[in-house]
Protein backbone atom coordinates (compact mmCIF):
# COMPACT_ATOMS: atom_id res chain seq x y z
CA UNK A 1 0.00 0.00 0.00
CA UNK A 2 2.74 2.29 0.90
CA UNK A 3 4.38 1.34 -2.50
CA UNK A 4 5.86 4.83 -3.60
CA UNK A 5 6.73 4.65 -7.51
CA UNK A 6 9.38 7.08 -8.61
CA UNK A 7 9.10 9.32 -11.32
CA UNK A 8 10.33 12.26 -13.73
CA UNK A 9 8.05 15.70 -13.52
CA UNK A 10 7.94 16.44 -17.18
CA UNK A 11 5.28 19.04 -17.33
CA UNK A 12 3.41 20.77 -14.64
CA UNK A 13 -0.17 22.61 -14.67
CA UNK A 14 -2.21 24.46 -12.45
CA UNK A 15 -2.34 21.41 -9.85
CA UNK A 16 -1.44 18.25 -12.16
CA UNK A 17 1.71 17.07 -13.17
CA UNK A 18 2.64 15.31 -15.98
CA UNK A 19 5.20 12.80 -14.51
CA UNK A 20 7.59 10.34 -17.07
CA UNK A 21 7.40 6.63 -14.91
CA UNK A 22 10.04 4.78 -17.08
CA UNK A 23 8.95 5.78 -20.44
CA UNK A 24 5.35 5.67 -19.51
CA UNK A 25 3.64 9.07 -18.64
CA UNK A 26 0.44 9.55 -16.11
CA UNK A 27 -1.16 12.76 -14.68
CA UNK A 28 -0.53 12.73 -11.05
CA UNK A 29 -1.89 15.37 -8.66
CA UNK A 30 0.68 17.47 -7.46
CA UNK A 31 -1.01 19.72 -4.99
CA UNK A 32 1.23 18.82 -1.56
CA UNK A 33 4.71 19.44 -3.05
CA UNK A 34 5.91 22.34 -5.09
CA UNK A 35 7.45 20.79 -8.24
CA UNK A 36 8.95 21.92 -11.60
CA UNK A 37 9.79 20.00 -14.71
CA UNK A 38 12.79 17.69 -15.04
CA UNK A 39 12.37 16.70 -10.66
CA UNK A 40 12.32 13.88 -9.32
CA UNK A 41 9.34 12.63 -7.38
CA UNK A 42 7.66 9.56 -5.65
CA UNK A 43 4.54 9.11 -6.66
CA UNK A 44 1.54 7.06 -4.06
CA UNK A 45 -1.80 6.46 -5.31
CA UNK A 46 -1.60 8.96 -7.72
CA UNK A 47 -0.17 12.06 -5.14
CA UNK A 48 3.19 13.05 -5.40
CA UNK A 49 4.37 12.47 -1.50
CA UNK A 50 7.63 13.86 -2.28
CA UNK A 51 10.64 14.58 -4.14
CA UNK A 52 13.80 12.96 -4.66
CA UNK A 53 16.79 14.67 -4.59
CA UNK A 54 19.76 13.08 -6.76
CA UNK A 55 22.48 15.20 -5.01
CA UNK A 56 21.42 13.99 -1.60
CA UNK A 57 21.27 10.55 -3.32
CA UNK A 58 24.83 10.76 -4.47
CA UNK A 59 26.24 11.70 -0.79
CA UNK A 60 24.25 9.38 0.75
CA UNK A 61 26.35 6.30 -0.65
CA UNK A 62 29.25 8.49 -0.35
CA UNK A 63 28.75 9.17 3.69
CA UNK A 64 28.13 5.28 3.87
CA UNK A 65 31.16 4.45 1.62
CA UNK A 66 33.07 6.34 4.10
CA UNK A 67 31.34 4.90 6.94
CA UNK A 68 32.23 1.25 5.78
CA UNK A 69 36.17 2.35 5.59
CA UNK A 70 36.20 3.73 8.80
CA UNK A 71 34.98 -0.05 9.82
CA UNK A 72 37.66 -1.40 7.83
CA UNK A 73 40.31 0.64 9.63
CA UNK A 74 39.14 0.30 12.76
CA UNK B 1 18.41 8.45 -14.59
CA UNK B 2 17.63 6.06 -12.47
CA UNK B 3 18.69 7.83 -8.70
CA UNK B 4 18.29 4.47 -6.96
CA UNK B 5 20.27 2.32 -8.79
CA UNK B 6 23.12 2.72 -6.96
CA UNK B 7 20.87 1.35 -3.89
CA UNK B 8 20.71 -1.73 -5.32
CA UNK B 9 24.33 -2.21 -6.33
CA UNK B 10 25.45 -6.18 -5.54
CA UNK B 11 29.16 -5.19 -5.29
CA UNK B 12 27.94 -2.41 -2.08
CA UNK B 13 25.34 -5.10 -1.42
CA UNK B 14 28.12 -7.52 -0.75
CA UNK B 15 30.56 -4.98 1.18
CA UNK B 16 27.79 -4.07 3.53
CA UNK B 17 26.80 -7.92 4.48
CA UNK B 18 30.80 -8.58 5.02
CA UNK B 19 30.10 -5.68 7.68
CA UNK B 20 27.25 -6.60 8.72
CA UNK B 21 28.45 -9.90 9.44
CA UNK B 22 31.83 -9.15 11.39
CA UNK B 23 30.18 -6.40 13.83
CA UNK B 24 27.42 -9.29 14.44
CA UNK B 25 30.21 -11.62 15.52
CA UNK B 26 31.23 -9.04 17.94
CA UNK B 27 27.81 -9.25 20.19
CA UNK B 28 26.92 -12.04 22.50
CA UNK B 29 23.74 -12.03 22.15
CA UNK B 30 20.80 -12.07 19.57
CA UNK B 31 19.34 -9.09 18.34
CA UNK B 32 15.87 -8.39 17.23
CA UNK B 33 15.30 -6.22 14.12
CA UNK B 34 11.95 -5.23 13.35
CA UNK B 35 10.94 -3.97 9.81
CA UNK B 36 7.91 -1.87 10.05
CA UNK B 37 6.70 -1.99 6.79
CA UNK B 38 5.14 -3.85 3.90
CA UNK B 39 7.37 -2.85 1.45
CA UNK B 40 10.39 -2.95 3.69
CA UNK B 41 9.05 -6.47 4.23
CA UNK B 42 9.10 -7.18 0.61
CA UNK B 43 12.28 -6.04 -0.39
CA UNK B 44 13.65 -8.34 2.91
CA UNK B 45 11.97 -11.39 1.42
CA UNK B 46 12.15 -10.68 -2.51
CA UNK B 47 15.78 -10.57 -2.69
CA UNK B 48 16.68 -13.40 0.24
CA UNK B 49 18.01 -10.75 2.76
CA UNK B 50 17.27 -12.68 5.64
CA UNK B 51 19.27 -15.42 4.21
CA UNK B 52 22.48 -13.09 4.63
CA UNK B 53 21.72 -12.11 7.89
CA UNK B 54 24.27 -13.35 10.68
CA UNK B 55 22.84 -16.03 12.73
CA UNK B 56 22.09 -14.22 15.46
CA UNK B 57 20.33 -11.03 13.77
CA UNK B 58 17.23 -11.91 13.06
CA UNK B 59 14.75 -9.80 10.86
CA UNK B 60 10.81 -9.53 12.31
CA UNK B 61 7.96 -7.66 10.15
CA UNK B 62 6.00 -5.24 12.12
CA UNK B 63 2.43 -4.28 11.65
CA UNK B 64 3.34 -2.05 8.44
CA UNK B 65 0.11 -3.53 6.09
CA UNK B 66 -2.85 -1.24 6.26
CA UNK B 67 -5.04 -3.49 4.55
CA UNK B 68 -4.19 -6.07 7.34
CA UNK B 69 -5.11 -3.87 10.30
CA UNK B 70 -8.28 -2.74 8.71
CA UNK B 71 -10.95 -3.72 11.13
CA UNK B 72 -13.39 -5.91 9.67
CA UNK B 73 -15.54 -4.15 10.34
CA UNK B 74 -15.71 -1.47 8.30
CA UNK B 75 -15.54 -4.16 5.48
CA UNK B 76 -18.99 -5.05 6.45
CA UNK B 77 -20.39 -1.62 6.38
CA UNK B 78 -19.13 -1.32 2.62
CA UNK B 79 -20.13 -4.83 2.03
CA UNK B 80 -23.86 -3.66 3.19
CA UNK B 81 -23.87 -0.41 1.45
CA UNK B 82 -23.02 -2.25 -1.80
CA UNK B 83 -25.80 -4.23 -1.39
CA UNK B 84 -27.98 -1.89 -0.64
CA UNK B 85 -27.11 -0.21 -4.32
CA UNK B 86 -24.39 2.61 -3.05
CA UNK B 87 -21.38 2.17 -5.23
CA UNK B 88 -17.97 1.49 -3.23
CA UNK B 89 -14.56 2.29 -4.47
CA UNK B 90 -11.35 0.95 -2.97
CA UNK B 91 -8.06 0.17 -3.84
CA UNK B 92 -7.15 -3.25 -5.39
CA UNK B 93 -5.70 -4.63 -2.10
CA UNK B 94 -9.02 -3.99 -0.29
CA UNK B 95 -11.08 -6.02 -2.65
CA UNK B 96 -10.82 -9.22 -1.19
CA UNK B 97 -10.15 -8.60 2.24
CA UNK B 98 -12.71 -10.16 4.19
CA UNK B 99 -14.92 -8.42 6.81
CA UNK B 100 -15.82 -9.99 10.32
CA UNK B 101 -19.67 -11.02 9.55
CA UNK B 102 -20.00 -15.07 9.41
CA UNK B 103 -22.97 -14.63 6.85
CA UNK B 104 -22.29 -13.77 3.04
CA UNK B 105 -21.28 -11.95 1.32
CA UNK B 106 -17.56 -11.98 2.81
CA UNK B 107 -15.90 -9.09 1.25
CA UNK B 108 -16.52 -6.43 -1.46
CA UNK B 109 -15.48 -8.82 -4.39
CA UNK B 110 -18.34 -11.45 -3.33
CA UNK B 111 -20.58 -8.58 -3.13
CA UNK B 112 -20.00 -7.28 -7.00
CA UNK B 113 -20.19 -11.02 -7.90
CA UNK B 114 -23.57 -10.80 -6.20
CA UNK B 115 -24.16 -7.59 -8.58
CA UNK B 116 -23.49 -4.88 -6.13
CA UNK B 117 -21.41 -1.67 -7.67
CA UNK B 118 -18.14 -2.09 -6.60
CA UNK B 119 -14.90 0.10 -8.73
CA UNK B 120 -11.18 -0.71 -7.82
CA UNK B 121 -9.75 2.72 -8.43
CA UNK B 122 -5.57 3.35 -8.64
CA UNK B 123 -5.95 6.38 -6.94
CA UNK B 124 -8.63 9.21 -5.02
CA UNK B 125 -9.27 11.43 -7.99
CA UNK B 126 -10.06 8.18 -10.27
CA UNK B 127 -13.26 8.35 -7.68
CA UNK B 128 -13.80 11.59 -7.55
CA UNK B 129 -13.92 11.63 -11.61
CA UNK B 130 -16.32 8.63 -12.08
CA UNK B 131 -18.61 10.33 -9.35
CA UNK B 132 -19.11 13.56 -11.77
CA UNK B 133 -22.29 11.32 -12.66
CA UNK B 134 -24.10 12.04 -9.60
CA UNK B 135 -24.71 8.15 -8.04
CA UNK B 136 -24.47 7.77 -4.44
CA UNK B 137 -20.88 6.39 -3.88
CA UNK B 138 -18.77 5.72 -1.11
CA UNK B 139 -14.52 4.84 -0.69
CA UNK B 140 -13.57 2.83 1.75
CA UNK B 141 -10.50 4.57 2.72
CA UNK B 142 -7.65 2.44 4.15
CA UNK B 143 -3.63 2.96 4.64
CA UNK B 144 -1.20 4.88 6.89
CA UNK B 145 -0.14 8.44 6.64
CA UNK B 146 1.29 7.49 3.21
CA UNK B 147 -2.24 7.65 1.72
CA UNK B 148 -4.33 9.50 4.15
CA UNK B 149 -3.39 13.08 2.66
CA UNK B 150 -4.52 11.82 -1.00
CA UNK B 151 -8.09 10.93 0.75
CA UNK B 152 -8.10 14.27 2.40
CA UNK B 153 -6.62 16.82 -0.28
CA UNK B 154 -9.81 16.62 -1.94
CA UNK B 155 -11.82 16.88 0.75
CA UNK B 156 -9.92 19.76 1.94
CA UNK B 157 -10.55 21.60 -0.97
CA UNK B 158 -13.49 20.83 -1.81
CA UNK B 159 -13.05 19.14 -4.79
CA UNK B 160 -15.69 16.05 -3.96
CA UNK B 161 -18.99 16.38 -5.43
CA UNK B 162 -21.66 15.69 -2.77
CA UNK B 163 -22.73 12.09 -3.72
CA UNK B 164 -19.58 10.45 -2.53
CA UNK B 165 -18.56 9.80 1.18
CA UNK B 166 -15.34 8.42 2.97
CA UNK B 167 -15.28 5.41 5.29
CA UNK B 168 -11.94 6.96 6.89
CA UNK B 169 -9.72 3.90 8.40
CA UNK B 170 -6.39 6.03 8.13
CA UNK B 171 -4.04 4.57 11.19
CA UNK B 172 -1.23 6.45 12.41
CA UNK B 173 2.22 4.50 12.57
CA UNK B 174 4.51 5.88 15.51
CA UNK B 175 1.23 5.21 17.48
CA UNK B 176 1.33 1.35 16.95
CA UNK B 177 4.81 1.08 17.43
CA UNK B 178 4.92 2.39 20.69
CA UNK B 179 1.88 0.08 21.39
CA UNK B 180 4.22 -2.99 20.68
CA UNK B 181 7.30 -1.56 22.53
CA UNK B 182 5.30 -1.25 25.05
CA UNK B 183 3.00 -4.34 25.67
CA UNK B 184 5.52 -6.84 24.43
CA UNK B 185 8.57 -5.84 26.31
CA UNK B 186 9.05 -9.85 26.59
CA UNK B 187 9.76 -9.60 22.90
CA UNK B 188 12.64 -6.98 23.11
CA UNK B 189 13.15 -5.28 19.68
CA UNK B 190 16.74 -4.19 19.21
CA UNK B 191 16.31 -1.96 16.60
CA UNK B 192 13.50 -0.59 14.08
CA UNK B 193 13.32 0.05 10.52
CA UNK B 194 10.73 2.89 9.83
CA UNK B 195 9.13 3.32 7.09
CA UNK B 196 10.26 5.51 4.28
CA UNK B 197 6.97 6.45 2.76
CA UNK B 198 5.00 6.99 5.84
CA UNK B 199 7.69 9.45 6.80
CA UNK B 200 8.27 11.08 3.79
CA UNK B 201 5.08 12.40 4.90
CA UNK B 202 4.56 12.46 8.71
CA UNK B 203 9.28 13.60 8.66
CA UNK B 204 11.84 11.54 10.06
CA UNK B 205 11.44 13.40 13.38
CA UNK B 206 8.47 11.53 14.09
CA UNK B 207 10.50 8.67 15.24
CA UNK B 208 12.58 9.90 17.53
CA UNK B 209 10.78 8.78 20.47
CA UNK B 210 12.22 5.21 19.72
CA UNK B 211 15.91 6.31 20.45
CA UNK B 212 14.84 9.03 23.33
CA UNK B 213 11.52 6.97 25.16
CA UNK B 214 12.93 3.38 24.52
CA UNK B 215 16.36 3.47 23.87
CA UNK B 216 16.25 1.84 20.54
CA UNK B 217 18.28 2.65 17.79
CA UNK B 218 15.89 3.34 14.78
CA UNK B 219 16.55 3.96 11.29
CA UNK B 220 14.29 5.96 8.50
CA UNK B 221 15.23 3.39 5.62
CA UNK B 222 14.94 3.87 1.90
CA UNK B 223 13.14 0.58 0.01
CA UNK B 224 16.39 -0.72 -2.29
CA UNK B 225 18.56 -3.80 -0.77
CA UNK B 226 21.24 -1.67 -0.18
CA UNK B 227 18.78 1.11 1.86
CA UNK B 228 17.91 -1.75 3.89
CA UNK B 229 21.68 -3.48 4.15
CA UNK B 230 22.74 0.17 5.87
CA UNK B 231 19.91 0.86 8.28
CA UNK B 232 20.95 -3.24 9.46
CA UNK B 233 24.47 -2.21 9.21
CA UNK B 234 23.76 0.95 11.29
CA UNK B 235 21.49 -0.72 14.33
CA UNK B 236 24.29 -3.02 14.83
CA UNK B 237 26.82 -0.50 15.20
CA UNK B 238 24.94 1.53 17.73
CA UNK B 239 23.70 -1.78 19.33
CA UNK B 240 27.71 -2.84 19.31
CA UNK B 241 28.20 0.71 20.81
CA UNK B 242 25.53 1.30 23.46
CA UNK B 243 24.03 3.74 21.45
CA UNK B 244 20.08 4.58 20.95
CA UNK B 245 19.71 7.31 18.04
CA UNK B 246 17.65 8.42 14.98
CA UNK B 247 19.05 8.09 11.40
CA UNK B 248 17.61 9.21 8.56
CA UNK B 249 19.15 6.91 5.72
CA UNK B 250 16.45 7.53 3.10
CA UNK B 251 17.51 11.56 3.01
CA UNK B 252 16.72 11.54 -0.05
CA UNK B 253 13.51 11.60 -0.10
CA UNK B 254 12.55 11.89 3.31
CA UNK B 255 12.75 15.62 5.21
CA UNK B 256 13.18 16.00 8.99
CA UNK B 257 9.82 17.79 9.21
CA UNK B 258 8.44 15.66 6.44
CA UNK B 259 5.36 16.94 3.99
CA UNK B 260 4.04 20.62 5.94
CA UNK B 261 1.24 20.76 3.22
CA UNK B 262 0.06 17.20 3.51
CA UNK B 263 0.24 17.44 7.35
CA UNK B 264 -1.55 20.87 7.71
CA UNK B 265 -4.10 18.70 5.47
CA UNK B 266 -4.51 15.97 7.98
CA UNK B 267 -4.62 18.05 10.48
CA UNK B 268 -7.36 20.55 9.87
CA UNK B 269 -9.83 17.90 8.27
CA UNK B 270 -9.11 15.32 10.95
CA UNK B 271 -8.75 14.59 14.62
CA UNK B 272 -6.52 11.95 16.29
CA UNK B 273 -8.52 9.48 17.96
CA UNK B 274 -8.49 6.08 19.97
CA UNK B 275 -8.55 3.30 17.30
CA UNK B 276 -9.24 0.09 16.59
CA UNK B 277 -6.94 -2.11 14.75
CA UNK B 278 -7.84 -6.06 13.67
CA UNK B 279 -6.76 -8.58 15.89
CA UNK B 280 -5.19 -5.94 18.20
CA UNK B 281 -7.44 -3.69 19.54
CA UNK B 282 -7.94 -0.39 20.55
CA UNK B 283 -4.88 1.63 20.07
CA UNK B 284 -4.50 5.12 21.69
CA UNK B 285 -4.40 7.74 19.31
CA UNK B 286 -3.48 5.89 16.05
CA UNK B 287 -6.74 6.69 14.10
CA UNK B 288 -8.38 10.21 12.02
CA UNK B 289 -11.39 10.51 12.15
CA UNK B 290 -12.81 13.71 10.28
CA UNK B 291 -13.86 16.50 11.71
CA UNK B 292 -17.11 17.97 12.28
CA UNK B 293 -16.56 20.52 9.91
CA UNK B 294 -16.16 17.76 7.16
CA UNK B 295 -18.56 15.47 8.06
CA UNK B 296 -20.59 15.64 4.83
CA UNK B 297 -17.96 13.49 3.35
CA UNK B 298 -17.93 10.60 6.68
CA UNK B 299 -19.87 7.87 5.25
CA UNK B 300 -21.02 6.79 8.52
CA UNK B 301 -22.53 10.01 9.48
CA UNK B 302 -24.38 9.68 6.21
CA UNK B 303 -25.75 6.54 6.09
CA UNK B 304 -26.20 7.01 9.64
CA UNK B 305 -23.67 3.86 10.78
CA UNK B 306 -22.44 3.85 14.19
CA UNK B 307 -18.28 4.13 14.58
CA UNK B 308 -16.88 1.24 15.77
CA UNK B 309 -16.92 1.67 19.39
CA UNK B 310 -14.37 -0.29 21.79
CA UNK B 311 -17.20 -1.42 23.46
CA UNK B 312 -18.51 -3.16 20.58
CA UNK B 313 -14.81 -4.38 19.67
CA UNK B 314 -15.28 -8.11 18.67
CA UNK B 315 -11.92 -10.56 17.85
CA UNK B 316 -12.47 -10.14 13.63
CA UNK B 317 -9.69 -12.21 12.29
CA UNK B 318 -11.26 -15.85 10.73
CA UNK B 319 -10.77 -18.56 13.76
CA UNK B 320 -7.50 -19.75 13.93
CA UNK B 321 -6.29 -17.14 11.78
CA UNK B 322 -2.86 -16.14 13.67
CA UNK B 323 -2.53 -12.75 11.61
CA UNK B 324 -2.45 -10.50 14.43
CA UNK B 325 0.69 -12.25 15.92
CA UNK B 326 2.73 -12.49 12.66
CA UNK B 327 1.40 -8.29 12.67
CA UNK B 328 3.30 -7.81 16.00
CA UNK B 329 6.26 -9.84 15.14
CA UNK B 330 5.48 -12.54 17.12
CA UNK B 331 4.89 -15.41 14.88
CA UNK B 332 6.38 -15.90 11.62
CA UNK B 333 3.65 -17.27 8.94
CA UNK B 334 5.18 -20.62 9.08
CA UNK B 335 4.25 -20.74 12.44
CA UNK B 336 0.43 -20.81 11.29
CA UNK B 337 -1.04 -24.26 10.69
CA UNK B 338 -2.85 -22.95 7.97
CA UNK B 339 -0.48 -21.31 6.14
CA UNK B 340 -0.18 -22.52 2.62
CA UNK B 341 -2.56 -24.94 3.11
CA UNK B 342 -5.97 -23.53 3.80
CA UNK B 343 -5.12 -20.12 3.19
CA UNK B 344 -2.86 -19.51 -0.13
CA UNK B 345 -2.66 -16.83 -2.47
CA UNK B 346 -5.27 -17.74 -4.32
CA UNK B 347 -7.62 -18.42 -1.41
CA UNK B 348 -6.59 -16.20 1.03
CA UNK B 349 -8.11 -17.29 4.67
CA UNK B 350 -6.90 -14.80 6.97
CA UNK B 351 -6.24 -10.47 6.01
CA UNK B 352 -2.40 -11.12 5.96
CA UNK B 353 -2.89 -13.07 2.81
CA UNK B 354 -4.50 -10.30 1.01
CA UNK B 355 -2.72 -7.31 0.72
CA UNK B 356 0.46 -7.40 -1.16
CA UNK B 357 1.89 -6.37 1.91
CA UNK B 358 0.99 -8.74 3.80
CA UNK B 359 3.16 -11.01 5.42
CA UNK B 360 1.68 -13.74 5.22
CA UNK B 361 1.46 -13.52 1.44
CA UNK B 362 5.14 -11.99 0.84
CA UNK B 363 6.37 -15.24 2.44
CA UNK B 364 4.07 -17.58 0.49
CA UNK B 365 4.65 -16.01 -2.88
CA UNK B 366 8.92 -15.04 -2.48
CA UNK B 367 10.03 -17.52 0.09
CA UNK B 368 9.95 -16.52 3.43
CA UNK B 369 12.24 -18.72 5.09
CA UNK B 370 13.06 -20.65 1.56
CA UNK B 371 16.04 -18.78 0.19
CA UNK B 372 16.87 -17.09 -2.88
CA UNK B 373 19.93 -18.88 -3.13
CA UNK B 374 20.81 -17.14 -6.61
CA UNK B 375 20.88 -13.94 -4.53
CA UNK B 376 22.40 -15.22 -1.60
CA UNK B 377 25.55 -16.49 -3.95
CA UNK B 378 25.73 -12.91 -5.71
CA UNK B 379 25.62 -11.06 -2.48
CA UNK B 380 27.86 -13.16 -0.54
CA UNK B 381 31.29 -11.30 0.97
CA UNK B 382 34.00 -13.05 -0.66
S1 LIG C 1 -1.49 -17.83 6.85
FE1 LIG C 1 -3.58 -17.01 6.59
S2 LIG C 1 -4.70 -17.79 8.34
FE2 LIG C 1 -2.51 -18.02 8.83
S3 LIG C 1 -1.94 -16.11 9.90
FE3 LIG C 1 -1.54 -15.78 7.74
S4 LIG C 1 -3.40 -14.79 6.96
FE4 LIG C 1 -3.96 -15.75 8.92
Amino acid sequence: MCLGIPGKVVEVRDRIAVVDFGGVLREVDATLEEVNPGDYVIVHVGVIISKMDPETARETIEAWEEMIRTLEES
Amino acid sequence: MDVSAPFRDPGISRLIVGKIAGIAGELDDRVKIMDFCGTHEWTITHYGIRSLMPENVELVAGPGCPVCITPGYYVDVAVKLAMEGVRVFTFGDVYRLPGSSKGAPRNLEEARSEGADVRIVYSVADAVKLSSDGKESVFLAVGFETTAPATLSPIYRGAVPDNLSFIVVHRLTPPITKYVLENYPQSPIRGIIAPGHVSAITGAAEWKFVAEDYGIPVVVSGFEPVDILLSILEILRQVRDGRAELVNEYSRVVRWEGNLRAKGIMRSTCEVVEAGWRGIGFVPESGLRLRKGYSRYDALVRYGVPELSKEAWLEDLPPGCRCAEVTLGMAKPADCPLFRKVCTPERPYGPCMVSSEGTCLIWAKYGGDELLRGLREEFEPT
